[in-house]
């Protein structure tokens, strides 16, 4: 049953992991122990996850059986038809375990860049908006409000028709486009500060944009942000994901795991033969997608949770 | 059904509260009886565990709090043990509440009169054509204008002291045994208090309804209750009747809770001729079309302290959003010794800035709350003086010294592991910082406890003799005024009504509004509100309909 | 009264601003392609006779401010123009008569009604479901219901599309033939057998809409819950129904209404990943063709179709919060 040893099994391990982490994690005293004793077994969950695909992504070359576009003369092979190859290989005769891998690796790396950038661009505009108010406010507001009007990936297919398609035009579009977003909280979240009276004090006593900012600002607003980042990158890399798909996302010959799931869907018919292990050989990139944001979610589910907690 | 015993008996009640994972006590073993028709004052400063108690009595908690232990008793009812279902029946129809807010606690979805309906249609006791006409008489007896239309009305449609009176006839809809009056007047401005204590008061004694009734008012429990309980943390203090706890209150806590009013600082002549500050002629306002202040004139000098005295809405605020530069006048100026100071805070000098200092009302906000103690201090003393290192620490040391807080203690920890009192202590602390020779305190103990408020005001008194500080103390609570002012402004819809030395304001003829605010502050003499009424010459008994007890 | 006018009016006048500046933008699009437009669509091989004829029909020779004007009243009698493919496919083998010339409109149309239908399926499903499970949730909140609501639904939001209908085709089409795995729809089916072609795709994007709209109703009525007149009804003893129907409810309203609106702005985007999986004939596996190929104009009308109803959607959601605001429907 291809379906139970490539989801089941490794999820129930991935599991199993999170709570001995946990467990393991709950026994230091002290603080840092406390918040492994409250935390649910979703967001240790979550943690775990995460983890092991930071170290899969960024250990891809080293793990991986072969190059990432080594092509051998075996194409086409099926999952298990010749040892050397675990997965098999695909229709230019590249190994799809390496692919996979690679994929990852790919994917979740250029979503981070992605998302960076939009933090950056999103962030910086964000706060000064919320400092200065005034004009240059007003300004940054109505332009965000325009680009938010059009759904994002209407506007990025339309943007990526005009500049071209290429990975890295894909990586500005979709971060100009996010960036949107992450104006919108931080200048509501910095909204929320800037009336505090400790503001008006820095105000009052002379500071300049850059104190306000980073001293008064910035610490403040670290656990929203830091939980919208994990939203954020969830949602690039979906989207992402879907460009790839579409095929208009990241190009050949960097392996993705959206463009893998396109060209392994042929094989879903083989579930009629009883050929499960073919069958489900597109739904395990796909399912490598949804794992890590299920499990970004649940951290960050976690993180707000304690953020809300905190407040009262 | 009357059974002869207490209407409510509560033994032993022991409340917990969800704090993160752990369950910590809130109400630890508080014994309370209640007689019919008889009115109980529960008091104590907040975390006493006052308003927990008081819905217990309902037989209610709020999400994430439990009872833990004792018991509950109304009318021979055991609450602790009752289904949802039991309670249900009693609450509404037998048990009523008044909450402290009433724009919150009205649907702003729904009339007045729906609302007030509600309760008595559904409990069975009345139909919606007889409640209605009920709520209109009751209306009128709690002397709400046009009681017969008023009624239709949406809640944001009816002012604050007016919705706390509505809420008081719906609490009365059904005729309760028991009204739980939660802070009822805590929102309101003392002119308006007035009003709606004496309402609650005629309409309570009128259906002999018993009540509890929770504050941490002591003038205004006086007047409302026939015996006095104060909580501390969670426990009882004490209990007696309103007129023994006044006159020889036991518990050393109660005495000093009743010795708080007792401060007062004699007047002080002011140290020199220059004023530190003068408002001359200012107009300002937030829009371009409305002026929140008119032509405002005052002055401030060195060593003396000056109130200004005003409701909700009277521009004291703005006074000093014009002095420090956050809202440019429109007409008129500041001056500062002397000189004119430029209209916008942008445009001033670090010096200029440095002289006009500010303590806030809500420590909370008025505190960076990931900076520490040292960091807060001692960035103006960075900024402005240019200290740092060694000489840095020196100073904040010795700041933290002044404002009677440990350093070695206090000095590296974060405003979150501070108390209210010491959080403003730290906020005076950061003023000082800047070695100014005036500072602005706007109703810095109004979030305070009594207590905690009296040190506050011990320890600016202290700091303006050692430093020649000249104060303005912006302020809603003439007991504050009475305690620390020389001078007093009185305002009113961004007007000067009246100014002068603090003892010629205080002694009579006043201006009419001075008058008005004077008299409506809560005195500690159970016989203040029916003298008052008296003086004022409205009838306690009441003009309005007659409302048959049903 | 005046005021609740005044402020449907602003909002009114807001959205038509938006969709004025969108289709700017959108048209602008067009301007900042770089190179030359007649040599981008016939490719390296185009002789200057062919060129220069494209030119012409795409009115190059004006200034853009003219031509904008001229497409935006096109757009507004319905004509999008007409799309490079077919002009490509014209100039390389003339210009046939006036009458065979398949305009985007014609395209277009069809495929908007196709995806109108697939939308409205998921929506009529996904929209009542989940403000119930939304409802009880949030009434029952911390129960076992509640966390394995929450657990769901939050692995269903995060599962890109694609994998949820690869897992339906797997079970539904390929393990077990019930559904077909490819949506073929024409004009000619009657409803119930375009209805069974949908159930897949349909079922798709319900999954997905159906736990965001639930937990986004969940957290309306649990903040809504948390207020002090929900506690007031609750001490004056009225029934727990009672307490959600007349009193939580009638607030309840403009959050809802702006959680489903979103919803539904999102399954009309939402459904271009899933008409590509299903080969579903709607405007949005034409729009990602016409992406592929660089076909501006198509381009163009389908991110005005889409950017269009995103935006009324929006639009009809404000006017309906702010009509359902009782602070606004009675003023002092």
């Amino acid at each position: 049953m291809g379906f139970l040893t490539y989801f089941v099994l490794p999820l129930a391990v991935l599991i199993g992991l999170a709570w001995i982490g946990r467990a393991g994690f709950r026994s230091i005293p002290g603080p840092f122990g406390a918040v492994f004793r409250a935390m649910p077994l979703t967001a240790a969950f979550g943690l775990a996850v995460v983890s092991f695909y930071i170290l899969a992504a960024v250990a891809a070359p080293a793990i991986a059986p072969y190059g990432e576009s080594q092509i051998f003369d075996e194409f086409n092979l099926f999952p298990g038809e010749n040892p050397d190859f675990l997965l098999g290989t695909d229709q230019l005769g590249r190994d799809l375990l390496t692919r996979l891998l690679y994929g990852g690796r790919n994917t979740i790396g250029i979503a981070f860049m992605t998302t960076a950038l939009a933090f950056l661009i999103g962030a910086t505009f964000g706060f000064i908006a919320a400092v200065l108010g005034g004009w240059l406010d007003q300004v940054v507001s109505r332009t965000v409000d325009v680009l938010m009007a059009i759904p994002q990936l209407i506007f990025a297919l339309l943007l990526l028709t005009i500049f071209g398609q290429s990975t890295i035009n894909m990586i500005l579009v979709i971060a100009v486009l996010d960036s949107t977003r992450v104006f919108r909280l931080a200048r509501a979240v910095g909204g929320n500060i800037v009336v505090m009276d400790y503001i008006e004090a820095a105000k009052l006593r002379g500071e300049g944009l850059g104190y306000m900012i980073f001293r008064e600002i910035l610490p403040n607003a670290a656990a929203p942000l830091l939980a919208e980042f994990g939203l954020r990158f969830c949602f690039v890399f979906l989207l992402i994901a879907a460009l790839s798909f579409l095929g208009i996302g990241i190009q050949p010959p960097l392996a993705d795991w959206g463009t893998m799931v396109r060209e392994l869907s042929i094989y879903i018919g083989y579930a009629e033969y009883g050929d499960w292990q073919a069958a489900s050989l597109p739904l395990l990139p796909a399912a490598a997608i949804a794992l890590l944001t299920v499990a970004i979610n649940f951290t960050v589910d976690w993180m707000l949770d304690r953020y809300s907690g905190l407040k009262d | 059904m009357q059974s002869g015993g207490p209407l409510v008996k509560i033994r032993d009640l022991r409340i917990e509260g969800l704090a993160g994972e752990a369950w910590l006590p809130i109400v630890k073993g508080v014994d309370l009886d209640l007689a019919r028709g008889e009115v109980l004052g529960l008091i104590g400063e907040s975390g006493a565990g006052k308003s927990t108690v008081g819905l217990a009595a309902m037989g209610f908690t709020r999400d994430g709090c439990r009872i833990a232990g004792g018991s509950i008793e109304f009318d021979g009812i055991d609450l602790v043990a009752a289904s949802e279902e039991e309670k249900r029946s009693l609450l509404g129809r037998r048990i009523a509440y008044v909450a402290q807010s009433a724009a919150a606690s009205f649907n702003p979805a729904h009339r007045l009169i729906d609302q007030h309906t509600e309760g008595p249609v559904l409990h069975g006791v009345s139909t919606q054509q007889a409640s209605q006409e009920d709520a209109m008489a009751l209306y009128a007896r709690l002397r709400l204008p046009e009681p017969e239309s008023i009624g239709f009305r949406y809640p944001h449609q009816v002012s604050g002291g007016q919705l706390q009176r509505a809420m008081t006839a719906m609490a009365m809809s059904c005729r309760p045994d028991l009204i739980v009056f939660d802070e009822p007047t805590t929102a309101l401005d003392v002119t308006t208090q007035i009003e709606v204590l004496a309402a609650i008061r005629d309409i309570v004694e009128q259906f002999g309804t018993a009540a509890i009734y929770i504050t941490h008012d002591l003038a205004v429990v006086a007047q409302m209750a026939d015996r006095i309980k104060v909580l501390l943390r969670g426990s009882e203090v004490e209990e007696n009747d309103t007129r023994a706890m006044l006159a020889d209150p036991q518990k050393d806590y109660t005495k000093s809770l009743w010795a708080v009013r007792s401060f007062q600082r004699p007047e002080q002549p002011p140290r020199s001729a220059q004023p530190v500050i003068s408002i001359a002629g200012v107009t300002a306002g937030y829009s371009a079309a409305t002026d929140v202040l008119h032509d405002v004139s005052f002055d401030i000098y060195p060593g003396q302290t000056v109130a200004v005295v005003g409701e909700s809405g009277s521009g004291k605020s703005t006074v000093a959003r014009c002095i420090t530069g956050l809202l440019p006048p429109r007409q008129g100026e500041i001056r500062f010794n002397g000189a004119p100071l430029p209209a916008s805070y942008q445009n001033r000098s670090k010096d200029q800035l440095r002289q006009v200092q500010m303590i806030y009302q809500m420590a909370d906000t008025a505190l960076n709350p990931k900076l520490r103690i040292r960091d807060i201090i001692g960035r103006p003393v960075q900024f402005y003086r240019g200290l740092r290192g060694n000489e840095l620490r020196q100073r904040v040391v010795e700041l933290l010294e002044q404002i009677e807080l440990e350093p070695a203690l206090y000095i590296d920890r974060l405003p979150s592991e501070l108390s209210g009192g010491q959080k403003q202590r730290i906020g005076i602390a950061r003023a000082l910082a800047a070695d100014a020779q005036f500072i602005i305190c706007d109703e810095v103990t109004s979030a305070l406890d009594q207590l905690v408020a009296e040190g506050i005001l011990k320890l600016l008194d202290r700091l303006q003799n050692e430093l020649d500080l000249a104060y303005m103390f912006i302020t809603h609570d003439l007991a504050t005024v009475r305690a620390i002012a020389d001078e007093v402004v009185v305002m009113k819809d961004g007007n000067v009504v009246e100014a002068g030395p603090k003892t010629d304001m205080f002694t009579p003829p006043h201006h009419d509004y001075t008058d008005l605010l004077l008299s409506s502050v809560p005195e500690m003499d159970p016989d203040w509100l029916d003298r008052l009424l008296e003086e004022r010459g409205v009838d306690n008994i009441g003009e309005a309909a007659r409302i048959s007890p049903t | 009264m005046s005021t609740l006018g005044r402020m449907i009016g602003q909002r009114l006048a807001l959205g038509a601003f938006t969709l004025v500046i969108v289709s700017m933008v959108i048209f602008a699009a067009i301007e900042a392609l770089p190179g030359d437009f007649a040599e981008a669509i016939l490719g390296q091989g185009a002789t200057p006779e062919a060129v220069a004829a494209i030119r012409e029909s795409l009115g190059m020779d004006r200034s853009p401010v003219e031509r904008y004007f001229a497409w935006l009243g096109g757009v507004f009698s319905g004509d999008f123009g007409v799309s490079f493919s077919q002009l490509s496919f014209q100039s390389q083998y003339g210009q046939t008569s006036e009458r065979d010339v398949v305009t985007v409109a014609d395209q277009l149309a069809p495929r908007f009604a196709n995806t109108i239908f697939l939308a409205a399926v998921a929506a009529a499903v996904a929209v009542p479901l989940s403000l119930a499970l939304g409802i009880l949730a949030a009434l029952y909140r911390g129960s076992i219901f509640d966390r394995a609501a929450n657990v769901g639904t939050l692995t269903s939001i995060s599962s890109p599309e694609f994998f949820i209908a690869y897992i339906l085709i797997l079970f539904l089409a390929a393990a077990n033939p019930i559904f077909p795995s490819i949506s073929k729809i024409h004009a000619d089916l009657d409803f119930w057998e375009r209805l069974y072609r949908t159930v897949l795709p349909a079922l798709t994007l319900t999954l997905v809409v159906t736990a965001h709209m639930m937990r986004m109703t969940r957290v309306a009525i649990i903040n809504l819950m948390a207020s002090q007149y929900i506690e007031m009804a609750r001490l004056k003893g009225v029934p727990r129904w009672r307490v959600i129907v007349r009193h939580a409810l009638p607030n309840a309203l403009a959050p809802i209404i702006n959680v489903v609106a979103l919803n539904l702005a999102y399954l009309i985007t939402g459904v271009v990943v899933v008409e590509v999986v299903f080969v579903y004939p709607g405007i949005g596996q034409m729009f990602v063709d016409a992406v592929k190929l660089r076909d501006m104009p198509t381009v163009q009308a389908c991110c005005l179709v889409f950017a269009g109803a995103y935006i009324l959607l929006n639009l009809l959601a404000d006017v309906l919060s702010v009509l359902t605001n009782p602070r606004l429907r009675h003023p002092k």
